[in-house]
């Protein structure tokens, strides 16, 4: 996969909290069509990472490039316009609203009622919704039903479908799996990997280390702040990642007492 | 789901709409000419007002906010348009000219109250009971300056007849005369007239028409739904948020202030107070209609069959010769009963939809 051009080059950020150094020359990659796990401890820069890529915070240093091209992500809105999504964890879907009409929030598509007056065309946000979620293989008994009605599971593909539709590139997942059944979290897991066949890059934070190595190809482990290993999923196993997570030391100290 | 289960879906569903036909034939069979288009004409009379406030209030209720000046802003517009047609009137000027201009000023005027309001709670923050809170002290503290604590009368007498003319008049034996009563009729046979469509309840079911269609139809309609489901989500799909809930803000103040207008058009006065008695009204049917306060749910028809209730039972209890401050209690009652099937059979209500 290296010798294709990464989707994704972040060099050498850094990030400062006042005193606090969140970020300390973190570099990573993302190939398309490739799924990298993000991992770390509570407080090792995962999240701070992630808000810099999808605009949502400014690197006090370091370069990002984004198709090969040197990009400045100043907001979340210029990261979509890039076709980096985020799916965060309370998802962002109006639960009021039904399956299609958050698959084309705020960019709802009309039609010319009497030939002059712009309204809703639900007939064809209804289609394209369905061909989406079809491409994905996602069911959703029916399109018309409110979010509110449906499982975390199905909320988790919807906004997911909403990404693809509008030409997510890359997407970012946020603890994609965290509250919903095992059944449920299958199927999400099965959903990456369809999209990543599809050519999508995907990054995926994850406290659920089986999740992560079920999908991902790649492993990045943050510790406070610093990046402090890199493994091809196939080359690698829990253990090791988890030493790496919390410090070698700590594993081996542990063990001696153990 | 068996057939029993769906009747109760439909019933837990449009129960208000349902409790408005049992109200109208409770009244129509126990109070005498209760059924008849006088009855009628009354009641859309009465609701009129009712009905524009609850109109725009539906909007700001389903972005999850809740605008409490729009009875103020209601007697505010009141006195400024009828100051605007007095002082014109008494300088000379015709009435085709100051009738007009106290409107088209009034209604302009009316906009600014809105504009203030939406400001604050879209770019500033503040929450809209407190926002709106304060517009309702200071267009009531304008309107009595204004006033000076007096009714505003002297107005021109045409103005009476637009805001109480109807389309056309009905005399028993003499037949129908359109937009002009019958001009040779009698002072004994003056009771026995019957108005026919008040021009004020076209007006009110014309903007009531558009603006449902704006809510149901536009996408500007589904971005109110969407602010009030989730804001952040709006925000985030790119949905001009703060834009939108200024607009909203500026409709609600808008209807205020049409029904300040028609206020004074209908009692050929202006008065700061013409809405305080109205003040929570528009927000309870509102709610009575289906919307919730925590925002994107509501609808238009469900806000109108809500202030027909209203109507119904107070016009209903008039005709029975029961004393009206007992309308008050029962509307608390199904008020509170409202958002009680809202809160406690919410599978039944929301189930199918």
């Amino acid at each position: 996969m290296d010798d294709r051009k990464p989707l994704l080059a972040v060099r050498d950020i850094v990030k400062r909290f006042g005193g606090l150094v969140a970020l300390n020359r973190v570099s990573m990659e993302v190939y398309p069509g490739e799924v990298v796990g993000l991992l770390g401890d509570n407080g090792a820069g995962k999240s701070t990472l992630i808000k810099i890529v999808s605009g949502v915070y400014r690197a006090d240093e370091g370069e990002i490039f984004f198709d090969g091209k040197e990009v400045k992500i100043t907001s979340p809105m210029e990261a979509l316009k890039l076709g980096i999504e985020t799916i965060y964890q309370d998802l962002a879907l109006a639960e009021n609203l039904n399956v299609y009409s958050n698959i084309f929030l705020g960019r709802e598509k009309l039609k010319k009622a009497l030939g002059l007056i712009p309204v809703l065309d639900h007939d064809y946000m209804l289609q394209e919704s369905k061909k989406v979620l079809n491409r994905l293989g996602i069911e959703i008994p029916s399109l018309r039903n409110k979010i509110k009605n449906l499982s975390g599971g199905q909320r988790q593909s919807v906004a997911i479908s909403r990404s693809i539709y509008w030409n997510a590139k890359l997407l970012i997942m946020d603890e994609p799996t965290a509250a919903l059944g095992v059944a449920e979290q299958r199927k999400v897991l099965n959903l990456v990997r369809t999209l990543s066949e599809q050519g999508v890059s995907i990054i995926i934070i994850s406290h659920q280390l089986y999740d992560v190595f079920q999908v991902a190809h790649r492993l990045v482990v943050l510790r406070r702040g610093e990046k402090v290993g890199e493994r091809l999923t196939k080359e690698t196993n829990p253990d090791e990642i988890v030493s790496l997570m919390v410090g070698a030391e700590l594993v081996q100290e542990a063990r001696g007492r153990g | 789901m068996n057939s029993g289960q769906r009747v109760a879906v439909q019933v837990g569903r449009n129960w208000v709409a349902l409790f408005l036909v049992i109200l109208s034939v409770l009244f129509s069979v126990t109070g005498r000419g209760f059924f008849s288009p006088k009855t009628l004409n009354n009641i859309l009379l009465t609701s009129s007002p009712a009905l524009l406030l609850a109109a725009g209030e539906t909007f700001v209720i389903i972005t999850g906010g809740i605008d409490l000046s729009v009875g103020f802003v209601r007697g505010l517009i009141s006195v400024i348009s009828a100051i605007i047609m007095r002082d014109l009137y008494a300088r000379g000027y015709s009435p085709s000219f100051c009738i007009p201009l106290g409107i088209v000023v009034g209604l302009a005027l009316g906009l600014l109250p809105g504009l203030i309001n939406g400001i604050l709670v879209a770019r500033f923050r503040v929450p809209p009971f407190i926002a709106t809170l304060g517009m309702y002290g200071v267009a009531n503290g304008f309107a009595l300056r204004f006033s000076k604590g007096f009714p505003i009368t002297f107005l021109p007498p045409e103005v009476g007849q637009i805001g109480n003319g109807f389309f056309a008049y009905f005399l028993p034996g003499r037949g129908i005369s359109f937009f002009e009563r019958h001009p040779d009729i009698a002072e004994g046979e003056m009771r026995n007239l019957i108005g026919i469509v008040p021009y004020s309840i076209v007006v009110v079911a014309v903007l009531l028409l558009i603006f449902a269609f704006i809510l149901s139809r536009t996408q500007f309609g589904q971005h109110v739904y969407a602010i009030g489901g989730n804001i952040d989500a709006a925000r985030r799909a790119g949905i001009p948020v703060d834009r939108d809930l200024i607009r909203v803000y500026m409709i609600s103040s808008f209807f205020a202030a049409l029904s300040g207008i028609m206020y004074t058009l209908r009692f050929v006065t202006g008065r700061a107070d013409a809405g305080s008695a109205r003040m929570l009204d528009s927000v309870v049917a509102v709610v009575i209609g289906g919307a919730s306060l925590y925002g994107g749910t509501g609808s238009m028809i469900g806000s109108i069959i809500g202030t027909l209730v209203i109507g119904v039972l107070e016009t209903g209890m008039v005709n029975l010769g029961l004393p009206t401050h007992n309308k008050y209690v029962y509307v608390g009652i199904i008020l509170v009963l409202a958002v009680l099937i809202d809160q406690f059979f919410p599978e039944m209500v929301k189930k199918g939809e």
